[in-house]
């Protein structure tokens, strides 16, 4: 019966990802439906999450479908952190079709269902929770760069509406992407030392690869922006380039191995 | 008691007519003592005195004789001009007069549609002036109004002058102005006035650059800023997140070739040039780096005049309130006619407990201190919940037409004096 909280938390997330779509065409109007629809879908996911952790011996998000739905609640949850302020709402645009599809995705798979399911032992479980949380500041940081181009576009090309649709000045975008990537990098950088107890000998995978070059990007941008006083579009690139592998080439390496 | 309005404003006189009849508080105050204290016809008094109005607002029981009252007064602060005023003066009297003041104190009679000043100056108008229960009443709900207006709409929020503009864009690319360096490029009033923009949001001035050296000290003192020759502008603009610039150099000043590696070097760090020179002091070339962003006076502006079209969009929600407002007035105004008769009814029901109480005095003489107080609480708690519907019943029906019969029933079923007895 609690795998039917996998509709209302879909229905609210498409409805936010609509009413965030009305908000850059009619600013001021559509603002508070989109982050009450993310509101109302994420306690309903939540509800989804506690019903599957309840019933679930172990941790229940072990498989991949299972993965993607924990991903997509804790995506919505960074989200919520900034969202619920009138000028960061729009990262909903870009945050909201993601975690939709990604809850859609976990449908498909099984990975909303309610049944008992064995654990994989509290290693993998802190390997996986790690993993996740790390993508979902990865995916917040993202957006928040995308959200910087955006702005940034409008005030290199003069626009004078930009004060129509307030939006997080550019400092405070780029100032708050770094700190989630950087979140972001030291929970992958947990992740990765927790997955390596796990790790056999000589065993390295395409998907073990991509997520070291992942680690590099953000840690390379994080250095540079740190000793180089690297930021603003370059700095925004290199996050929406890492995140590009998060979430493009470590799916398909993760698929294909 | 009755509410009268004389005035003119910047929609009927023209700026030589409103400067004749403007005063400053102290004018106004002292007017106002003189209308309602003097002996004349008004009872209470406000003057309203802006650069864009001046507006008498009378009360006193007498309508007819208030609203010439108020209309002498004006334009006698004309003088030998009161001949041509008298034509443009516009006359309103009680909701219609409530309602224009509640306008004024939300901004939507103002040239700029939600300009902040107006709702200051309506408070320092009736703080200065003599009111009595119903102007008090009156200014005190339209600066609630005037509140709410702000409050709830964003008709005060986006930039009504170049200046303003420029620290809304410089706020827009900086989190802060907070600790944010300001450099200004010549020495001019529009420079100054957007300097002083930012610095009342928390820039700092640094520098201040100007052919004339002297002339950028006389500036930078009064802003606490060095001041720099033009010939060192490039080293002046180290570190500077802003910099405004209003020469009178016919070509540009900042140019490409003497600040692009400077410029590069900041590795994205934003900077935003606020040109307001015509001709242009600052290349536009210098927006293709990374972090520079160029504004003309043209692209301000045009900030300022989308903004404004916002601002009128917004007046429409800021009248509706004003509206809302304006019927709490209508109903309060309207309760005050069957105000004595509640007195009167709840009078005569104390006297009558009191009188009761009194007659049983000496069996309540056995009774402790505190049962005493038990049923002195009890009869008036039952009195006023036997007069509570009857006054909640006439009230309502005052803000109807033929609302007072109810007043004049209860004055007849309950043996009443009536009004004009008292």
């Amino acid at each position: 019966m609690a795998e039917l909280l996998v509709w209302p938390a879909l229905l609210a997330y498409g409805l936010a990802a609509a009413a965030y779509a009305g908000e850059l065409h009619a600013p001021g109007r559509f603002g508070w439906l989109g982050i009450w629809g993310v509101r109302l879908g994420w306690l309903a996911q939540t509800a989804l999450l506690v019903a599957q952790a309840i019933s679930a011996d172990g941790f229940p998000w072990g498989t991949w479908a299972g993965a993607l739905n924990l991903l997509s609640w804790l995506v919505v949850a960074g989200y919520l952190v900034w969202g619920c302020k009138p000028r960061y709402r729009l990262m909903g645009l870009l945050v909201m079709p993601l975690a939709a599809g990604l809850l859609v995705l976990s449908w498909a798979g099984g990975g909303t269902a309610v049944h008992e399911r064995d654990g994989g032992g509290w290693t993998l479980d802190a390997h996986v929770g790690l993993m996740l949380a790390a993508f979902a500041s990865f995916t917040v940081a993202a957006a928040m760069a995308l959200l910087y181009l955006y702005e940034e576009r409008r005030l290199k090309r003069r626009d004078p509406a930009f004060l129509r649709l307030r939006l997080p000045s550019l400092e405070a975008l780029d100032r708050l992407a770094s700190r989630v990537a950087l979140v972001g990098l030291l929970l992958l950088s947990a992740g990765i030392v927790v997955g390596l107890t796990r790790l056999d000998p000589g065993e390295l995978d395409a998907a073990m690869t991509v997520t070291t070059v992942i680690w590099a990007v953000y840690a390379a941008a994080l250095v540079l922006r740190r000793e180089t006083g690297l930021q603003g579009r370059r700095l925004a690139w290199s996050l929406v380039g890492g995140f590009s592998l998060v979430a493009f080439v470590l799916p398909l390496t993760h698929f294909a191995s | 008691m009755k509410l009268a309005l004389a005035g003119i404003s910047h929609h009927t006189a023209s700026v030589e007519l409103r400067e004749r009849v403007a005063i400053d508080l102290e004018a106004a105050s002292a007017l106002a003592r003189r209308l309602a204290h003097g002996g004349g016809k008004a009872q209470e008094a406000v003057v309203l005195s802006t650069c864009n109005r001046t507006e008498l607002y009378l009360a006193a029981d007498d309508h007819d004789r208030l609203a010439q009252a108020a209309d002498d007064a004006l334009l006698a602060l004309a003088g030998a001009d009161s001949a041509a005023l008298a034509p443009l003066a516009y006359r309103l009297a009680d909701e219609s007069a409530a309602l224009h003041l509640f306008r004024v104190a939300a901004g939507l009679d103002s040239l700029v549609p939600g300009e902040g000043e107006i709702l200051g100056q309506v408070r320092d108008a009736f703080e200065a002036g003599s009111p009595g229960p119903l102007l008090d009443r009156t200014f005190r709900m339209a600066l609630h109004a005037g509140r709410r207006a702000r409050v709830e709409t964003a008709i005060g929020e986006s930039p009504a002058s170049v200046p303003a503009a420029a620290a809304a864009l410089a706020q827009q690319v900086f989190e802060g102005l907070e600790g944010h360096a300001v450099v200004l490029v010549g020495a001019g009033r529009t420079s100054e006035l957007t300097a002083r923009n930012l610095r009342s949001r928390g820039a700092a001035v640094a520098a201040v650059v100007n052919r004339s050296v002297e002339r950028a000290e006389r500036l930078a003192s009064s802003l606490g800023a060095r001041a720099v020759g033009l010939q060192d502008v490039a080293p002046a603009l180290d570190g500077a997140d802003v910099v405004v610039s209003s020469t009178s150099s016919p070509g540009f000043v900042l140019t490409m070739e003497a600040l692009g590696p400077a410029l590069r070097a900041r590795r994205g760090k934003p900077v935003l040039f606020i040109d307001l020179a015509v001709p242009r002091d600052v290349d536009p070339a210098l927006a293709s780096i990374d972090g520079c962003f160029v504004y003309d006076v043209d692209d301000l502006e045009a900030v300022v005049a989308t903004s404004l079209d916002g601002r009128r969009a917004e007046a429409v929600a800021a009248e509706r309130i004003v509206a809302a407002e304006a019927e709490r007035f209508h109903a309060w105004q309207a309760s005050l006619a069957v105000v004595p008769a509640i007195a009167s009814l709840r009078a005569q029901a104390e006297e009558i407990r009191v009188s009761e109480l009194a007659r049983v005095e000496a069996r309540l003489g056995r009774l402790t201190e505190s049962e005493r107080a038990l049923v002195d609480t009890v009869t008036a708690q039952i009195v006023n919940k036997l007069l509570h519907q009857p006054t909640v019943r006439m009230k309502e029906a005052a803000l109807m037409p033929d609302g007072l019969i109810y007043a004049e029933v209860v004055r007849h079923l309950f043996g009443l004096e009536s009004e004009n007895e008292a």
